[in-house]
């Protein structure tokens, strides 16, 4: 088993789709490619799981290293653990989903499919790097062709909202970047070890607590910012609002997910001093995220300005998860990431369908769509309650699994926090169901052109993807959470020693 | 024979009929989807009822106690060793119990609703939410684990909002549903803080572990402090702000009057009958850490019960619209439910008012599902909820008459209708213990009568109102839920409650207290009379009455101004005092900030630029002007 192939699959893709001669042709190979891709990765699941189960118990499974450039002593080194499988597995369902989405592209169709999957390829790599620089490498090659195919195929102010994100992204990643070097410099405390860049290897090392204390809040930061940590989240909304359907999947499903893996996977794990001492200033920002965006949320009136928000609020929750620093939150933070990947996802891919369908976002030019269009209003409902932590869909688990998590630390102010963070089931309800009410309730008070029909084959093929995983998650979290929970124990113990 | 495994079939056969009919419900005509979810209630009913008797009867006593039986359980979601959320079936007397109200309510409805919802364009959709309701509320009641509780509940809440809403295109029923579901996930909130908390002291979600009088949750909960109750007692007031939620208590009770907006058999089913009742069923679930660790939150139960029965069944009075002087006497009547809980102790005989309440939960589901359905029957026939354009429908519809009268009977506590002995036990219950809330309860039985009469006058004699066509009774199947409720309601009370249902679960003999039954029968009976001289006849009197009182009367009649207060706190400060200045704030603060930095950048790179001006003359100025500045500072580092 060699995770290359995770890279080498979406490649082999794009240089297929260089070669193809028309729209139809370029499509079916993105299609066939990414659906390959989820075989792939669900494959690997499935291995990981069987190798567990036969009592496998290293930190990494499948870890390979290539080396890279040997007088920095960079390796190109892979390996998965429970965080890094489940959320490959997220990022290729969404994958291929969005190209099941962007069907109808015909505006330079390959150049399209070429940046989708490019992209892709960078979240993959980041996923099973294990080396600080190739994964910081890939970070980037997943936010490059963000700008193109916002700039190009986005709608609205959209160079106007490429930029700014890009730039955002990129001023983070500058910020990042100091860090990843900085806990590169301590990585040899001793001197007989040349430097590393290797995760693993300096987990097993102790980096001087002055040093941590400057490049913990960098590489949080870094990572925070694509996680839409408050601040630095304006980025979100116009991005979102501007971005093509599948991007907005792509990026909201998975690209902020990267924030939150960064911060966990790097911040918390190889500063872990530094964490726990100042973990309660960024305690304090997400919570500000979490109740913020649910409230800026309540008064939009574009669905993806809305939904912009509601993302907002809940990867708020991821990084809150994280900084609580026990095994349960975490854990609720990885669930939380996979649960708001996906729902997100489904909700993009609605809107966008919608759109298509009633050329507006606005919800008080809407209404009555479920007599309209029931099949998406159908769907659109469910997105909702699954946004709004309904049992038995994915958000409830990840969720509850949060605030259980939080409330285990028992001071007041973790407490405090999680009551407030919380709050957020009520506000979330509201929103969704004003949404709810406004757009798919109600007499159908408009006639829109072309609305004579519900979703076609690819549209309904993407929701009932997205959909089954989210009720399969609520349903049977148990495999999930599992495996999530025993890969935590590395995290956890390094950050338990020094509390 | 103690085989209870075939309990699981209960719930899950609702389970997989609404996933079918939800899936496939379009595929087949309307009526077959009907059937189907009937036939799968009725198969769910049938099991409840026999495992009522193989529990009851056959299974046996251990210590001369109802055992508790952990049918199946399994770790849905594990946290630690000891957290986990398990699914999982547990039978004791009140879920046994449950059971059965919730089956034949049930399916009294889904066969009732075969006649009414009949040429609905959404019907089956909407015996698809049935089913999925059915399911969820045997959920509640089964479930073995305080989270387990919490997830149906959320499901029970969807459940209802779909309901509510089922004519969507209706904007009251849309504001309705919405309104249903915010106020009670906010009362939700409280649940879950308080389950969080609960779980923090006594370090399980398991209902086992949690209720056992002698278990660790309890011994060890009596420990820090906050504002001067006990960690636990705030636990358990904020599981109760949940329950006030769900059983629409003061002041939460917004939400109830205004979901009348669904079908009337949803109203019968989930708003008078079942769902209504989950914040009672909760706290007699919770009922030993009540008792042994926390009497003040025990006292919110009482005093929150008994000023919400008196304070709707004011406005229960002054209600021109017959769901919704239901909608207020099904508060009323749970206020008493949860007033028995209140002023219970824990025993066999102790336990008097939770038996009492568990007994009055089962009369009033009958008695008020049948006056849920009734009301159906008169809407089906004229189409009006008004009962102001009501009247001499006694005439039209016999059986509708007789079996409301009978329900009427019932919930004024005459006897031997069933209200009378459950409603009998629960004044036995406040006398003993609290005087005050005894004497609330009293009066409040007085006005019960008054009101329900008032409408059983106003509707069935009064006036000999012209209807567009005759009303005509309604058809046989709605007819056969009527008279079969009518039975269930008059002889429930016959039931020997106090041998079943105990708080300990040991039987005890109950019996009536001529002390307390005599002045309420007389005082039912006087509100009955006043009913019927005032409402018997029309004559001009009662608006005498009415304006006499004046402010007094306007105010109950606009349910004393508290959804006014609700739309002051949801429009006023969520959204334009909160909401609008965040988003605001967002917009034009820290986005701006960050357009700022941006801009910044931009304005420095202008000025700078001017130096990029590519003259040959100025770059070799700035060269030899450069080096001349870079030689005199190193003389003058030698030189210094």
């Amino acid at each position: 088993m060699d995770l290359i192939y995770l890279i080498l699959i979406p490649v082999i893709t794009v240089i297929s789709i260089v070669l193809s001669e028309n729209r139809k042709q370029s499509r079916v190979i993105a299609a066939v490619g990414t659906g390959l891709q989820l075989l792939f990765s669900v494959y690997l699941v499935v291995l990981y799981l069987t190798e567990r189960g036969a009592g496998n118990l290293e930190e990494m499974l499948f870890s390979h290293k290539y080396l890279w450039f040997s007088s920095l002593n960079i390796y190109f080194s892979t390996g998965v653990d429970g965080i890094s499988v489940s959320l490959i597995l997220l990022t290729s369902v969404i994958l291929f989903t969005g190209v099941l989405a962007s069907w109808d592209v015909e505006y330079l169709y390959k150049e399209f499919f070429i940046s989708l999957i490019v992209l892709a390829t960078g979240v993959f790599g980041f996923f099973i790097s294990l080396d600080l620089f190739t994964m910081f490498l890939f970070y980037e090659l997943a936010v490059i062709p963000m700008y193109l195919l916002i700039g190009i195929w986005g709608s609205g102010k959209k160079e106007y909202s490429a930029m700014k994100l890009t730039l955002m992204l990129m001023g983070a990643s500058a910020v990042l970047l100091v860090g990843l070097l900085g806990i590169y410099s301590y990585s040899s405390p001793t001197g007989a070890t040349p430097l590393t860049f290797n995760i693993i290897e300096i987990s097993k090392i102790h980096i001087p607590i002055e040093a941590q204390r400057y490049f913990f809040p960098m590489v949080f930061v870094g990572f925070g910012v694509l996680g839409a940590l408050f601040p630095f989240h304006t980025w979100s909304p116009d991005g979102h609002a501007s971005a093509p359907t599948a991007v907005s999947m792509l990026h909201a499903g998975v690209l902020m997910k990267m924030g939150g893996y960064g911060c966990l996977r790097v911040a918390m794990f190889l500063l872990p001093d530094a964490a726990n001492e100042m973990a309660w200033i960024f305690i304090i920002l997400t919570s500000i995220s979490i109740v913020y965006g649910a409230f800026g949320a309540i008064v939009q009136k574009d669905l993806k300005y809305i939904n912009a928000y509601s993302s907002v609020s809940h990867c708020g929750l991821v990084l809150f998860a994280v900084l609580m620093i026990n095994k349960i939150a975490m854990n609720g933070a990885v669930l939380q990431m996979i649960s708001h990947g996906l729902m997100t996802a489904l909700f993009f891919a609605l809107i966008g369908m919608i759109y298509g369908r009633t050329h507006t976002r606005d919800i008080r030019e809407m209404g009555g769509l479920m007599k309209i269009m029931p099949f998406l209003a159908v769907c659109y409902m469910i997105a909702g309650f699954a946004s709004l932590g309904l049992p038995g869909l994915s958000g409830f688990v990840a969720e509850m699994t949060i605030f259980i998590g939080a409330f285990q630390n028992a001071d007041l102010f973790h407490r405090g926090l999680t009551i407030l963070a919380c709050s957020s089931i009520v506000i979330t309800a509201v929103y969704i169901l004003r949404v709810v009410a406004a757009l798919l309730l109600g007499p159908a008070n408009r006639n829109f052109p072309g609305t004579k029909n519900d979703a076609v084959w690819n549209e309904k093929a993407v929701t009932f993807i997205l959909i089954l995983a989210i009720v399969g998650m609520g349903l049977a979290p148990f495999w999930l959470s599992d495996m999530i929970l025993n890969s935590l124990n590395p995290i956890v113990q390094k950050l338990a020693l020094l509390k | 024979m103690e085989n209870f495994s075939y309990t699981l079939v209960i719930p899950l056969i609702l389970f997989f009929t609404f996933v079918f009919t939800g899936l496939f419900g379009g595929k087949f005509k309307p009526v077959i989807s009907g059937i189907i979810c009937t036939v799968s209630v009725f198969i769910s009913a049938a099991l409840s009822y026999f495992a009522a008797y193989q529990y009851f009867f056959i299974y046996g006593k251990a210590d001369g106690a109802y055992r508790l039986i952990n049918v199946f359980s399994f770790h849905w979601l594990r946290f630690n060793d000891n957290l986990s959320i398990d699914l999982g079936i547990l039978l004791d007397p009140i879920s046994v119990m449950m059971l059965i109200v919730i089956t034949t309510v049930s399916l009294m409805v889904h066969i009732y609703s075969l006649g009414y919802m009949k040429g609905d364009i959404g019907f089956s959709r909407y015996y698809a939410f049935l089913s999925l309701f059915t399911f969820s509320m045997l959920g509640l009641v089964l479930s073995v684990n305080i989270f387990m509780t919490y997830m149906f509940w959320e499901l029970v809440g969807l459940s209802s909002y779909l309901l509510i809403g089922h004519y969507y295109e209706k904007p009251a029923a849309v504001s309705a549903s919405k309104k249903a579901f915010i106020v009670t996930r906010f009362a939700d909130l409280g649940f879950l803080i308080g389950i969080l908390l609960l779980s923090a002291f006594a370090g399980t979600f398991d209902f086992n572990k949690l209720t056992d009088p002698n278990g660790g949750a309890i011994l060890q909960s009596a420990s820090a402090t906050f504002l001067g109750l006990s960690a636990i007692t705030w636990a358990l007031i904020l599981i109760f702000m949940g329950c006030a939620g769900k059983s629409a208590m003061f002041p939460l009770h917004i939400w109830l009057p205004d979901a009348m907006e669904g079908p009337t058999p949803v109203s019968a089913l989930i708003h008078a009958a079942t769902m209504v009742v989950a914040g009672v069923y909760l706290v007699a679930r919770l009922f030993p850490l009540y008792v042994f660790t926390s009497p003040q939150a025990l006292e919110v139960v009482a005093y929150v019960g008994a000023f919400t029965s008196l304070f709707a069944a004011i406005i229960a009075c002054t209600q021109t619209d017959i769901k919704r002087v239901l909608a207020f006497s099904t508060i009323s009547q749970i206020g008493y439910m949860m007033v028995a809980l209140g002023v219970s102790g824990y025993g066999a005989e102790e336990g008097l008012g939770f038996m009492a309440s568990m007994f009055h939960l089962f009369t009033h589901a009958m008695f008020k599902a049948l006056l849920f359905l009734c009301a159906g029957s008169i809407i089906h026939a004229i189409h009006t909820n008004e009962i102001s354009e009501m009247g001499n429908l006694r005439k039209y519809m016999p059986v509708t008459h007789i079996t409301f009268l009978i329900a009427c009977l019932a919930i004024a506590g005459v006897p031997p209708l069933s209200g009378f002995f459950s409603k009998d036990e629960i004044l036995v219950a406040a006398v003993e213990k609290n005087f005050v809330i005894f004497l609330v309860q009293y009066i409040v039985a007085g006005i019960t009568a008054f009101y329900m009469f008032r409408l059983y006058f106003m509707v069935f004699w009064s006036r000999d109102t012209k209807y567009e066509h005759d009303p005509h009774e309604s058809p046989k199947v709605m007819l056969f839920s009527l008279v079969f409720l009518a039975v269930a309601a008059a002889l429930a009370g016959f039931i020997p409650f106090s041998e079943f249902v105990t708080s300990n679960g040991v039987p005890f003999a109950s019996h009536i207290h001529l002390s307390v039954a005599l002045p309420t029968v007389a005082l039912a009976l006087a509100g009955i009379l006043t009913a019927y001289f005032l409402y018997k006849k029309e004559s001009g009197s009662p608006d005498k009455i009415t304006n006499s009182l004046g402010i007094i009367y306007r105010s109950a009649y606009r349910k004393f101004y508290i959804d006014e207060v609700y739309l002051f706190v949801t429009k006023k400060i969520i959204f334009n005092l909160i909401s609008i200045p965040v988003a605001w704030f967002d917009r034009n603060v820290v986005d701006n900030a960050m357009n700022g930095i941006a801009f910044t950048t931009n304005y420095i790179s202008e000025k700078i630029k001017v130096m990029q001006s590519g003259q040959l003359q100025q770059y070799a100025f700035v060269m030899i002007a450069g080096m001349i500045l870079i030689f005199l500072l190193t003389l003058y580092l030698i030189i210094v």
